[in-house]
């Protein structure tokens, strides 16, 4: 459903087929209350939008008044002429003064045209601005909170519901900013200066308007009702449809070698000509209102020419009659005309408003969803020691080169600055887990009172079943969620009196799942580092045994990658990633299955590599498959959110227990 | 392209065509009306007669009624024509979209490559919505517009013919009007669209990539990286917009001006035609009276709106061609695997033989895939198969049920080739169980029914101890009736495995291929399933791919693939003397294992 949602404006007016766009018949929640936010929104832009509203008025009442100038055009052109010839005045002398009068009522008439149309132009070309802006304004906000969301939001929301909230709700509010706002003021104004103008032109056929306006109010009513019934039942059909096109093509394969294309014929047919029968009543109610309403008013012009003309003839030589003119016939049959457009449009209007409303209502939720927070104070400096041992701060980057943490040749290191007693801690990576209690849902408790600590240089592995918590732990150290209880830390100091930022800089992981962005081969490696230098990214490419791979493609390192390096393989994108972390040379070091992809005889290869990588390092391992993990300092076994055997390789052999009977092949990994 | 989209309409062609004649009578009953209130207030116009009588009220009452049964019946005709375009439009829409999946259904391994399978979807969905739409809008509007437009000059003229000069002047110059701005607008909406793609595709990619991004800490490059392409795209629509806005109010423009030019010029003659009727100096000219003018200020709006809507028909034209053409693409997509004539619909053995067997994707580089591969396997014996990624262990086997056709040489299965079988027996005989698998929303039972639509409880029971999968089936709350959510997503991906395997069983199978189906099943089950094959199912040839050597170490033969060739052929023993790859993977995988 993503990709080209968001359809360009196709002009005012809308498409030639009238009825409700396919939006559906969404209502928001709480309408006054978004209504008031959608204003602030606009109320940066409150001059401009005064302006066109004062524009949408000039042009609306310009439309209202034209019409009326019909009156004097054509009473000039006949009762006054016919007096003037009857007070017996010269024709040629009468023929003049008409014209001159009729002239100077066409050249106020091509005044107000001309202010309307103006009217009309600059009021679009305000709201164009304007809802661009907004709409702007409004993606913006959406992406910068989305971007400080905690981890756990995109786990509750799928992409595809974030993203429509880009697309059709953005969609929703531009459009409507565009054109139905101004458009709905432009009928509400034509509606009722009409009424206003027929009352002024003729007070007894506006009773007629008023039997007709009950009867259209009816009319809507009715339409729309079962519109937005049979319109929901289009919807559920549709939804029907497309959810069994979806799986049905993405097992299509499985289909042709199970020989099973009847069947899903026989399937799809049945559910096809059910959406056909429901989309058929949605489509009929959807377009019927505009035939029906513009008849009706033709009607209603039918009945005020009769009725007028005999007004005109007056035969019963009634009083009241006696001084309708033809002008006002005129006139008053063109308002007939006028009055009923702009009444099925607010019909149309007030549904899109609606469910712009309702997007707006759903961007906002987005926007209101708290951010992660980060109550941290203590902070990554550089420092050198002092003579006596003692450590001071000095200026610099600390995360210029983290490698120095290791060799101090130099001198100076990164070091945690606490505030609390003006400390200087040096940066090791030592992370320690005490009594960690963590549920993603409270109530039920993934990890229970886990315990753990990987000293600097230590390379501690994970090993259990899906669900057993391995990848949790990972999560926690960067605090992706929050533990219930317990404690972390990271050299001494709890995790969560660390700033975020500085925290995660100071951890490298290579995830199960690969992401790599659009753009070149070196921009990603370089997303570890934002200033490596390309030797720098070769170097960490090296590592990684990525350059082989990376030298052979058409741009080298500048080879542009499709959307999520689809052009690569599974392996070539692990190693990028494995590279990714290895440029930003932290002192922590995460592998989520990281060469899980990767068949054993690469991952012979590219051990080496590893071995460089998280040599001096504290890493974490988290493997499927057991070779990868056999030479760590210690493995865990996790079952069930707890630690039930840990101990190095053959330690954990020689206990014979859960670990034993996974490498020797007698219990399932699921 | 059009002819044939609307040959879809075939079984609807009674509404197909009564809705544009009812919309012809509803443009009738519009363009009539004007005509017959002039007839009316020419009647009572007052420069005409001094005293009006009973004769003019009748005149009035009679016109007056035809307008009303004009306006009623415009109003059937409208309002069921908008009934039997949504008949026809739904209907139509909907058999081309049967047609498309039925299509879609006899389509190769090839072919759904070729297109991929999120393009089908899109096609299937999207597209077929977008012409449904548009070949609904046209059925109304496609008779609408133009009667609207030719009538309404008819009359027009007929009213007035040198007055109607007026729309001479005025039509040309709204149509090069509306033409400029399209064909302005167009590039820049098309660079529009274009940003907005890319927009969403990075808004996507971020939320794809948003652990990466936290884990780096590069929200703030997002960010920025975010607004530059947020403001090209507000500057970009902003343009593109602004230009199609000028539509709106130029038509009003011109409309305008041709109002008033006609009541300026017809005023005139107004003027003078009602001098005559006073007595005065006679008028040559052509007659005109108030009625008529008032008429003709109607058709303005009728003939320049009817203009209007012709152009947003043709954007709306252009924007459903690009689905049209990709809907017949699919439509013309030639099958490149069928049965053959006199097709041989028996399979005698299970013997495979490849011979001088190469292959290359169509959607390929252009490279051999497979290179000259000679392979000979006799009915009911197991074949390991082993290799890297990438040495064409799938391809090779997807050959054998003729997933693919080979690009030469020959595949046999049961010595006879197998292009000249007929596709369903030849799938019946080779079950594949593919690496990437599916199972279907439904119940355990409906998706082992999809090996064998027949299959009582017992078989499907007995199929499912040999796949090992009855342990776990039989111990879920309602057995055989537990539903699968879509994709079987409540079930390990060891057990879908073994579920898969169990539903190829079904098929009874004379050869069964195993694509690396069970590398999430553990080791023991793993052998537990093996020893069910050599045990109860000894005449089914077997073909096992895997990634763990364990999976294949006692196989009858193992072939080792590198690279599109057979590098090594034979047993366990054998190999590890032999092949050098084939002791590396051994060792890579078995080192420090305390067994051996």
């Amino acid at each position: 459903m993503s990709g080209n949602n968001m359809k360009g404006p196709g002009g005012p007016g809308g498409g030639p087929g009238g009825g409700p766009r396919n939006h559906g018949f969404r209502k928001p929640k709480n309408t006054k209350k978004t209504l008031i936010r959608m204003f602030s929104y606009l109320s940066g832009n409150l001059p401009l939008i005064m302006l066109a509203m004062l524009m949408i008025v000039l042009s609306a009442l310009a439309g209202v008044a034209s019409t009326y100038m019909l009156k004097p055009v054509v009473n000039n052109l006949t009762s006054t002429l016919a007096d003037l010839i009857k007070n017996g005045m010269v024709y040629s002398e009468a023929r003049a003064q008409v014209l001159s009068s009729l002239g100077r009522s066409l050249a106020l008439m091509a005044v107000i045209y001309f202010v309307g149309a103006v009217g009309t132009y600059l009021s679009s070309r305000i709201m164009v601005s304007v809802a661009q802006r907004t709409a702007n304004r409004m993606r913006k906000e959406l992406f910068e909170h989305i971007q400080d969301l905690p981890v756990g939001f995109f786990d509750r929301h799928p992409h595809g519901e974030i993203m429509s909230r880009f697309t059709n709700d953005m969609d929703n509010v531009a459009i409507t900013l565009e054109q139905s706002l101004s458009q709905t003021i432009t009928s509400l104004i034509s509606v009722v200066g009409t009424f206003v103008m027929m009352l002024v032109l003729n007070w007894f056929l506006t009773i007629l308007v008023i039997l007709i306006l009950i009867l259209m109010f009816f009319i809507i009513k009715a339409v729309g009702g079962r519109s937005a019934k049979y319109f929901r039942k289009q919807q559920a059909d549709l939804g029907e449809l497309d959810g069994y096109i979806e799986e049905m093509m993405q097992g299509q394969k499985v289909v042709k070698v199970f020989n099973h294309e009847n069947a899903a014929n026989e399937e799809f047919i049945k559910k096809n000509r059910s959406l056909r029968d429901s989309a058929v009543n949605a489509q009929t109610f959807a377009t019927i209102l505009m035939p029906i309403m513009g008849n009706l008013s033709y009607f209603h012009y039918a009945v005020t020419a009769t009725v007028g003309a005999v007004m005109i003839v007056n035969p019963l030589g009634w009083g009241i009659f006696a001084a309708v003119t033809i002008g006002d016939i005129a006139a008053f049959l063109q308002y007939t005309r006028q009055f009923s457009q702009p009444i099925t449009q607010i019909s149309n209007q007030m549904n899109m408003l609606l469910s712009a409303l309702a997007g707006a209502e759903r961007i906002f939720e987005v926007i209101d969803e708290i951010p992660e927070q980060d109550s941290g104070n203590v902070s990554l400096v550089l420092a050198e020691e002092g003579e006596n041992g003692e450590l001071r701060e000095v200026e610099g980057d600390p995360f210029e080169d983290f490698a120095s943490t290791f060799k101090s040749d130099s001198g100076r290191f990164p070091a945690w600055k606490v505030p609390e007693g003006d400390k200087l801690i040096r940066l090791h990576g030592d992370v320690r887990f005490r009594d960690v209690v963590f549920a993603y849902i409270p109530g039920h408790t993934v990890l229970n009172g886990l315990s753990l600590y990987a000293k600097p240089g230590q390379k501690i592995a994970f090993v259990g079943s899906t669900g057993a918590g391995k990848t949790t732990i990972t999560n926690l150290i960067n605090r992706f969620y929050e533990i219930q209880s317990g404690v972390i830390t990271y050299d001494g100091i709890d995790v969560r009196d660390i700033k975020k930022d500085d925290l995660r800089r100071t951890l490298g992981i290579v995830l199960q799942d690969v992401h790599l962005f659009r753009g070149t081969i070196k921009e990603n490696i370089r997303y570890g580092k934002p200033d490596a230098t390309d030797e720098e990214v070769v170097r960490a490419a090296k590592i990684a045994n990525a350059h082989s791979f990376i030298k052979r493609l058409p741009d080298g390192y500048d080879t542009m990658l499709s959307a999520d390096g689809m052009n690569l393989s599974q392996g070539q994108r692990q190693l990028l990633s494995i590279a990714r972390a290895a440029v930003a040379d932290p002192p922590v070091i995460i592998l989520d299955e990281a060469t899980s992809s990767i068949d054993t005889r690469t991952e012979h290869l590219i051990e080496d590599g590893m071995d460089k990588l998280m040599m001096g390092r504290t890493t974490f391992v988290i493997a499927h498959r057991l070779s990868t993990v056999r030479n760590s300092n210690a493995i865990m076994v996790l079952e069930h959110g707890e630690i039930i055997e840990r101990g190095d390789h053959d330690d954990l052999l020689a206990q014979k227990g859960r670990y034993y009977s996974l490498y020797t092949g007698k219990a399932e990994l699921t | 392209m059009v002819k044939r989209l609307v040959a879809y309409f075939k079984n609807y062609k009674r509404p197909a065509i009564l809705c544009p004649v009812l919309m012809f009578f509803e443009v009738l009953g519009d363009v009539i009306m004007p005509y017959l209130m002039a007839k009316i207030l020419n009647r009572v116009d007052i420069t005409r007669e001094n005293v009006f009588g009973m004769a003019d009220i009748y005149y009035v009452l009679k016109i007056g009624g035809l307008m009303v049964a004009v306006a009623l019946i415009a109003m059937f005709c409208g309002a069921y024509s908008s009934r039997l375009a949504a008949i026809a439009g739904m209907g139509a829409g909907a058999e081309l979209r049967e047609d498309l999946y039925k299509k879609i259904q006899t389509f190769s391994f090839s072919n759904i490559d070729y297109f991929s399978i999120p393009s089908l979807i899109t096609r299937l969905t999207t597209d077929v919505n977008n012409l449904q739409q548009v070949g609904m809008m046209c059925l109304r509007m496609l008779v609408r517009s133009p009667f609207m437009f030719i009538f309404a000059l008819v009359l027009a003229l007929k009213i007035h013919a040198e007055l109607a000069v007026v729309f001479l002047f005025a039509i040309p110059v709204l149509a090069a009007a509306i033409i400029v701005i399209m064909k302005m607008a167009h590039p820049r909406f098309m660079a529009f669209q274009d940003k907005i793609d890319g927009l969403n595709t990075s808004v996507e990619e971020n939320l794809t990539n948003i652990r990466v991004v936290k884990s780096f800490v590069r929200g703030e490059h997002e960010k920025a990286k975010f607004k530059r392409s947020n403001d090209d795209l507000t500057a970009t629509g902003i343009r593109a917009v602004k230009l199609v806005i000028m539509n709106m109010p130029i038509m009003q423009l011109i409309v305008y001006i041709c109002i008033i030019a006609i009541l300026f010029f017809g005023g005139r003659i107004v003027v003078d035609t009602s001098i005559e009727g006073f007595g005065g100096p006679a008028y040559t000219g052509r007659p005109l009276q108030t009625g008529d003018l008032l008429s003709l200020v109607s058709y303005v709006t009728q003939i320049l709106s009817s203009l209007m809507m012709l152009s947003m028909l043709f954007l709306q034209f252009t924007r459903a061609r690009a689905s049209g053409a990709r809907v017949l693409e699919v439509l013309d997509a030639k099958v490149d695997i069928t049965d053959p004539e006199n097709a041989v619909t028996t399979i005698e053995n299970g013997a495979i033989d490849f011979d001088n067997v190469s292959f290359r994707y169509r959607t390929g580089s252009g490279e051999n895939t497979l290179e000259n591969i000679n392979l000979h396997i006799k009915s009911g014996e197991t074949i390991g198969i082993i290799g890297s990624t990438g040495s064409a262990k799938t391809t090779l086997v997807q050959l054998i049920p003729r997933l693919y056709d080979v690009t030469s040489g020959s595949v046999k299965v049961g010595g006879v080739d197998v292009r000249e079988y007929a596709i369903e027996p030849l799938h019946d005989a080779v079950s594949m169980v593919l690496q990437k698998n599916t199972l279907f929303s439904g119940t355990v039972r409906d998706n082992m029914k999809w090996g064998d639509p027949d299959a009582g409880d017992e078989e499907i029971q007995k199929a499912c101890e040999h796949a090992q999968a009855w342990d776990f089936v039989s111990k879920m709350p309602e057995g055989l009736d537990t539903d699968l959510s879509q994709g079987g997503a409540n079930l390990s991906g060891g057990q879908k495995q073994r579920l898969c395997i169990a539903r190829a069983l079904l098929k009874h199978p004379k050869i069964i291929i195993l694509d690396d189906s069970t590398s999430a099943v553990d080791t023991a089950t793993d052998a537990k399933i093996r020893q069910a094959f050599e045990e109860e199912l000894s005449g089914i040839t077997t073909i096992i791919i895997a990634q763990r050597v364990n999976s294949i170490l006692h196989a009858d033969r193992i072939i080792v693939l590198d690279d599109g060739r057979i590098s090594d052929v034979g047993t366990h023993d054998e190999l590890m003397k032999s092949s050098e790859i084939y002791r590396d993977v051994y060792t890579s995988q078995q080192e420090g294992a305390i067994s051996e």
